[in-house]
């Protein structure tokens, strides 16, 4: 009965969702005498954000109750399992995920007809029109080939279980997080559109989308953040990013998001950059849809691909082509009668930002080619993978001049400005970078890019600041802190980034117990190994000694792990965490005489990865309250002025 | 108006191309195992039930082909293909299987409720067999030939567009 009420709701929400296009649509098209009939799309939008939200909870409630006649059920969790992870059992697959993913796109459609009152009201028709139009097509998807409440036609015995890598409490949260994310941009998605159609690319514009790509990007920042995390200590390679399709997937709908950031920014303050403005809030999603796309179609092999089904990724390829198509059509007839905007020097705000946007787009194509050049070779029967080799010298071109730009561009003033009145700060930059070149230079042999790295980051963190500079501290708007932590949180991820790739040392040793190995100032020591057992797996896990520089040991519990529903095996790395980096100890099989392997990493600094990437998040939340906050104001003064005119007529 | 603005539509179309070219090739990313073409591992293994024997790679050179079938009780596809097993039997193939981590009794039970098409199934406890004849998951079924020699390897549960393919490869075999 559960299954079914949540399939109505579903069906229910995919009707208002075709409503709420056709009212919208009508809206547009009838213009001033449209009234009556666009009252309708703002509740329309509602409700369905509130169908789909009824209907996610009904599947939670079939994973929790652990209901073995519904398929999804049966073939993705167990009895056995804890609570949390039968939760998560929901959507930790393909279904379940394309359900969250429509709630959450409902959920953001219905809040923007709640509260967006800043754009003209035919563009917000047309918005809400586009965002019905996109849901409709994964309500389609969902309900034509992905039904998530199917029954089994005879109850299962017991459920499959979940994928036991995927059974860790940093996934259970990892993929919502990046969905608000990636569904956070079909509402820019939607505003571009909605202005494409109506022709109205404004600052007011600019500001109304703003929030909605700050939020986006502030959960895309955390996700990321956090599945490199969950990458790095789950699956026990001791490394942060892979290049992986699926990673990839997530970083560039992130670099589409940070180029539109910046742009909305300009288009907001100085009306420029409009198209710009535009054609990114059409990639922004895009790139989320055509990552999705390329991990669900099977047609890139990756180390976490979910479930393949070459009819699923027709079904999806066909969304991909109505909307994103779709929007680039509209883009490339309508785009040039949206005029370009105020003009602006080379050397100002607005030219820092546009070199930025620049730069961010070039990583993404870069990131985008990597990613699809498999696909490419193979249409010629060729196999290839493209690894770290090629993405980290060729990312590094377009990221490190960026990052350059990043340091001066905030010191800049909007319109036109000279580098001779910055020429101090500039100066103080150069001297940075080059005491850090020579400093790092001469404490190791370093890689150029690491070496490059490091110097920078310590010139980043400095000027990141810098904007504070003859500033009241107290009176500075909370956006430019947002903007100066995030700047800050960037120097400090990537500081961990080129400290772990330059001085990490690895060691691959057989001890026996009681016997001792080291690496780099830590001395590690087997002190026994014993089988364990958890809820559905057991495990062997190894106790070591690690003590720090002849310090005090800690006790570190590394495991390897069997899971019974299905059978596989997982290791368990532990972690010995400093202010200064982190010991990564693996523990392998038994190599017959008695001696177990061991993998150990010293890296040097390596937190400081994740501490920048939730730097930058929180520096986007900062943003985002600040201009909410900001915009609450300026609505109270507004309807001061008009009582008070009000007044002023009575 | 300016051809640029058409320039990342025409892009799209590349990749739109590129993709629904991908997606419409069969797709062959099977695993499969290296040990097609040579002689099963040596292994015995104790019965899963008791109403049936265990199974020997020993038993495997009678000159018999057959169907050497890996599978367990606690796995859902494995309910799918049971019915074509029962076919496969029909067509006078004879199947032996392999239990891997599961339980007499729910050996028991899952073939009273979905039939029994096995002359002989061994309980496979640590998946000494399915990592020795380089199977990666279950359900898989093999064609053993009369010496005992793997030729085929069906990954996945059988569907009834497989059973006459199986049929036939057995008939090749003379079984």
């Amino acid at each position: 009965m559960i299954a079914e009420l949540g399939l109505a709701a579903l069906w229910l929400a995919a009707a208002l969702a075709a409503l709420q296009l056709l009212t919208g649509a009508l809206a547009v098209r009838a213009g001033e005498d449209g009234a009556e009939i666009a009252a309708l799309t703002r509740p329309a939008a509602v409700l369905q954000g509130v169908l789909a939200g009824f209907a996610f909870a009904m599947l939670l409630w079939v994973f929790a109750v652990t209901d073995l006649s519904v398929k999804l059920v049966a073939s993705n969790s167990h009895s056995m399992k804890p609570l949390i992870y039968k939760l998560s059992g929901a959507w930790g697959n393909h279904e379940g995920s394309m359900l969250l993913w429509v709630t959450v796109m409902a959920l953001a459609g219905g809040l923007i007809a709640l509260i967006e009152r800043r754009l003209p009201e035919r563009t917000m028709q047309a918005t809400l029109s586009a965002q019905g139009f996109v849901a409709l097509g994964f309500y389609a998807f969902l309900l034509l080939s992905s039904n998530p409440f199917e029954r089994l036609p005879v109850p299962a015995v017991e459920g499959l279980g979940l994928n036991p890598l995927l059974q860790d409490i940093g996934l259970a949260f990892h993929p919502p997080t990046l969905y608000f994310g990636y569904v956070g941009l079909s509402i820019a998605f939607s505003f571009a559109v909605g202005a494409l159609v109506t022709r109205q690319v404004t600052p007011d514009f600019a500001s109304a989308m703003r929030p909605w790509v700050l939020g986006a990007w502030v959960f895309l920042t955390l996700g990321i953040t956090a599945g490199s995390y969950w990458a790095y200590y789950e699956l026990g390679w001791g490394g942060w990013w892979f290049w992986d399709p699926v990673e990839n997937a997530s970083l560039m709908p992130w670099l589409a998001a940070t180029a539109l950031l910046h742009s909305a920014s300009v288009l907001a303050a100085r009306d420029a950059l409009r198209a710009w403005t535009i054609m990114l809030g059409v990639v922004a999603f895009s790139m989320s849809m055509v990552g999705t796309f390329l991990v669900r179609s099977g047609i890139l092999t990756s180390v976490h691909a979910f479930a393949v089904d070459p009819e699923r990724g027709t079904f999806i390829l066909f969304l991909l082509m109505l909307y994103i198509g779709g929007a680039l059509l509209l883009f490339a007839l309508r785009a040039g009668t949206v005029t370009e905007g105020t003009r602006f020097a080379v050397a100002s705000r607005e030219g820092a930002l546009v070199f930025n946007n620049v730069m961010l787009s070039a990583t993404l194509a870069i990131v985008l080619l990597g990613t699809l050049y498999p696909l490419l070779t193979e249409a010629f029967d060729v196999r290839v993978s493209v690894g770290p080799p090629y993405f980290n010298p060729v990312g590094a071109i377009f990221v490190i001049p960026m990052l350059l730009v990043m340091a001066v561009g905030p010191l800049l003033r909007w319109r036109q400005d000279g580098f001779g009145r910055i020429s101090r700060e500039l100066a103080l930059i150069g001297a940075l970078i080059l005491a850090g070149l020579i400093l790092f230079a001469l404490i190791g042999e370093i890689d150029l890019l690491p070496l490059l790295g490091l110097a920078l980051s310590g010139a980043l963190a400095v000027t990141s600041f810098l904007p504070l500079k003859g500033r009241k501290l107290r009176r500075t708007p909370i956006a430019i802190w947002g903007m100066v932590v995030a700047h800050f949180g960037i120097a400090v991820a990537l500081f961990g980034m080129a400290s772990e790739s330059a001085f990490s040392q690895e060691r691959l040793a057989a001890v026996r117990i009681g016997e001792e190995t080291q690496v780099g100032p830590w001395t590690i020591t087997l002190a026994g190994v014993a089988p364990v057992a958890g809820p559905n797996w057991t495990a062997i896990e190894g106790r070591i000694a690690a003590s720090y520089d002849g310090g005090e040991p800690r006790i570190l519990r590394p495991q390897a792990r069997n899971f019974w529903a299905p059978p596989q095996e997982t290791t368990e790395s532990e972690l010995a965490t400093r202010w200064n980096g982190q010991l990564y100890a693996v523990i392998g099989n038994e190599s017959g005489d008695g001696r177990w392997q061991l993998r150990l990493w010293w890296k040097p600094f390596v937190t400081l990865i994740w501490y920048g990437g939730v730097l930058v998040a929180l520096g986007g939340v900062l943003a985002l309250v600040g201009r909410v906050l900001g915009d609450i104001r300026r609505r109270a003064f507004r309807r001061r002025l008009a009582d008070r005119r009000a007044e002023g007529l009575a | 108006m300016s051809w640029r603005l058409w320039v990342p539509l025409l892009l799209f179309a590349g990749f739109l191309g590129l993709a629904g070219y991908q997606l419409s090739r069969p797709r062959n990313d099977f695993v499969e195992s290296r040990m097609i073409g040579e002689k099963l591992p040596f292994f015995e293994l104790r019965p899963a039930t008791s109403d049936l024997p265990g199974v020997a790679s020993a038993q495997f050179a009678d000159g018999k082909p057959r169907l050497l079938n890996i599978w367990a009780s606690w796995c859902l596809p494995c309910i799918a293909e049971a019915p074509q097993l029962e076919r496969l039997r029909e067509a006078g193939a004879e199947i032996v299987g392999v239990a891997i981590r599961d339980r007499p009794e729910d050996v028991a039970r899952f073939l009273e409720r979905h039939g029994n098409p096995y002359t002989a199934i061994g309980l496979d406890d640590l998946s000494e067999v399915q990592l020795g004849i380089g199977s990666s998951g279950v359900p898989e079924t093999f064609v053993i030939d009369g010496q005992g020699r793997i030729v085929y390897q069906h990954i996945g549960d059988i569907r009834a567009k497989d059973v006459p393919i199986l049929v036939e490869k057995l008939g090749k075999l003379g079984g």
